[in-house]
């Protein structure tokens, strides 16, 4: 069977990679582009460390084949914010020091981009849900809500 | 993922004439939320993956004046949670949709994904049968419309023949004296299958219930009405002790197995108490 051409946005860029017909777009991403942002947590949808964003929408990469993505704009972690130039979310989860071991923080952080880009001043309980789909093993979500909060609101591209 | 071709039909018609040519174990894909975890843990091996997301026709939502609504079958839960004309006359399809899954699974997932998976539990199943819908297939033989309560034939299994897609849902407009409401029990708020699932909608003329329908989810093989419940309102004026006699009744339609979710005798309950709730919340939408 034969590799696919992808050719789709990425961060921005132009991007034409080959694919294997059963590749997910977590695997083109991490596997052939190098963007290791995105994790695998579970490859089956529950976990959320494979977030990224399908034309500014929040998906699960580990469920969609790479190909699925043509002609589409993925943003992942990568293509949030520069060092110097962070995201306002990323900005607020290094002042909380939120991450531990790291691992589901890329997921979470485009989870809550996404929701912040939809609804820039949600409660409490509007990022609860809006990162209901983000297993995080270390953290207890506390300091993940106080600089989601904190986050809400801050223009987009504030240097740190 | 054990290897397969993948095809990437660009429309309707194309993607009629792959199925038609393509091996009989072939898979249709939607939003893959469904399919991808069975492809992934060896379940199901096809040699052959058809796309549908390519399919324009397939994403699109129409809601026209007065004459019903036209779902796509590859729009997304998440659209349906959101879309303005599907909250404000078919309520209950959203709030199902709002149900599914994370929003990261929402934005993926499909309603035809979730109908043609044909899980007993499947969320946007019962607002889909108490709104009447009927599925709109097409195949190399041409359309054809089946009623949703028609639509599931057993578990994991559809009148779907191997050669067939389901394009759309087309929904009847309700009207505006006519309120719906789901809801599900699960142990997690989020991410957990319904252990029973309850959608309602009473549509009201004169003071009384012209039309009653009560779908439930998870109690049996296929999405199942409680028809004797359904009867029981129509051409009554709807009081608190009504809806609790159709709340009964609606028991009876139910035939839960006991399983890790939940026994079946705790199912019968989940059905009298989200039965009772909907009910009530879709008299309140219908006079509102
Ligand atoms: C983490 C997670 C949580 C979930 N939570 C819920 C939940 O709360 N409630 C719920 O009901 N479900 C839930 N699901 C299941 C799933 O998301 C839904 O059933 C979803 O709607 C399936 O749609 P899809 O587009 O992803 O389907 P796919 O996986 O693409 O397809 C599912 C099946 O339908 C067939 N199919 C798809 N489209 C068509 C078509 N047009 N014509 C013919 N056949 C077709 C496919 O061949 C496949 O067999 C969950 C899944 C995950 C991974
Ligand atoms: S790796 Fe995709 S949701 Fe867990
Ligand atoms: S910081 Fe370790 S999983 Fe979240």
């Amino acid at each position: 069977m034969a590799k696919q051409v992808l050719n789709f946005t990425v961060n921005d860029e132009p991007a034409e990679v080959l694919v294997q017909p059963w590749d997910t777009l977590l695997d083109a991403l991490r596997e052939r582009m190098g963007l290791t942002g995105p994790k695998e947590g579970c490859g089956t949808g529950d976990c959320g460390a494979c977030t990224v964003h399908v034309d500014e929408k929040p998906v699960a990469s580990c469920l969609l084949l790479a190909m699925q993505a043509r002609g589409h704009s993925v943003r992942t972690i990568e293509g949030l914010g520069k060092p110097g130039a962070l995201h306002p979310l990323q900005d607020a989860f290094v002042r909380h020091g939120v991450p531990q071991c790291g691992f589901c923080i890329p997921g979470v952080i485009m989870a809550a981009a996404a929701l912040l880009a939809e609804n820039p001043h949600p409660t409490e309980e509007e990022i609860r849900y809006g990162i209901a789909g983000n297993l995080c093993r270390c953290t207890g979500y506390t300091k993940m809500l106080a600089a989601i909060t904190e986050a809400a609101g801050a223009p987009v591209g504030r240097r740190s | 993922m054990r290897r397969f071709e993948l095809v990437l039909p660009g429309s309707l018609d194309e993607c009629v004439k792959a199925l038609a040519q393509a091996p009989a174990d072939s898979k249709l894909l939607a939003g893959g939320t469904d399919l991808l975890p069975q492809l992934k843990n060896g379940l199901l091996k096809p040699a052959c993956v058809i796309d549908l997301s390519g399919i324009p026709r397939l994403r699109s939502i129409e809601a026209g004046n007065g004459q019903g609504l036209r779902v796509g079958s590859a729009v997304t839960a998440r659209t349906l949670e959101l879309d303005r004309a599907v909250r404000a006359n078919y309520l209950s399809l959203a709030e199902s949709g709002a149900l599914v899954g994370s929003v990261q699974v929402r934005n993926l997932a499909t309603l035809g994904g979730n109908i043609c998976n044909a899980a007993p539990s499947a969320d946007m199943a019962p607002p889909l049968l108490a709104l009447d819908a009927e599925a709109v297939i097409t195949g190399p033989k041409g359309e054809r419309r089946v009623p949703i309560a028609a639509f599931f034939t057993g578990v994991r299994r559809t009148v779907l023949a191997p050669d067939e897609l389901l394009v759309e849902l087309a929904i009847p407009n309700p009207g505006s004296h006519s309120g719906g409401s789901y809801l599900r029990h699960t142990p997690r708020r989020e991410l957990d299958i319904a252990v029973v699932g309850v959608a309602s909608q009473l549509t009201l003329a004169n003071g009384r219930c012209a039309k009653a329908r009560i779908a439930l989810a998870a109690v049996a093989p296929v999405p199942v009405r409680a028809t004797a419940a359904e009867q029981a309102l129509e051409g009554q004026a709807v009081t608190p002790d009504l809806i609790k006699r159709a709340a009964d009744l609606a028991v009876e339609a139910a035939r839960p197995i006991s399983d890790q979710r939940g026994s079946a005798d705790f199912r019968r309950h989940l059905v009298r108490v989200l039965t009772r709730r909907t009910l009530t919340t879709a008299l309140a939408r219908a006079g509102a």
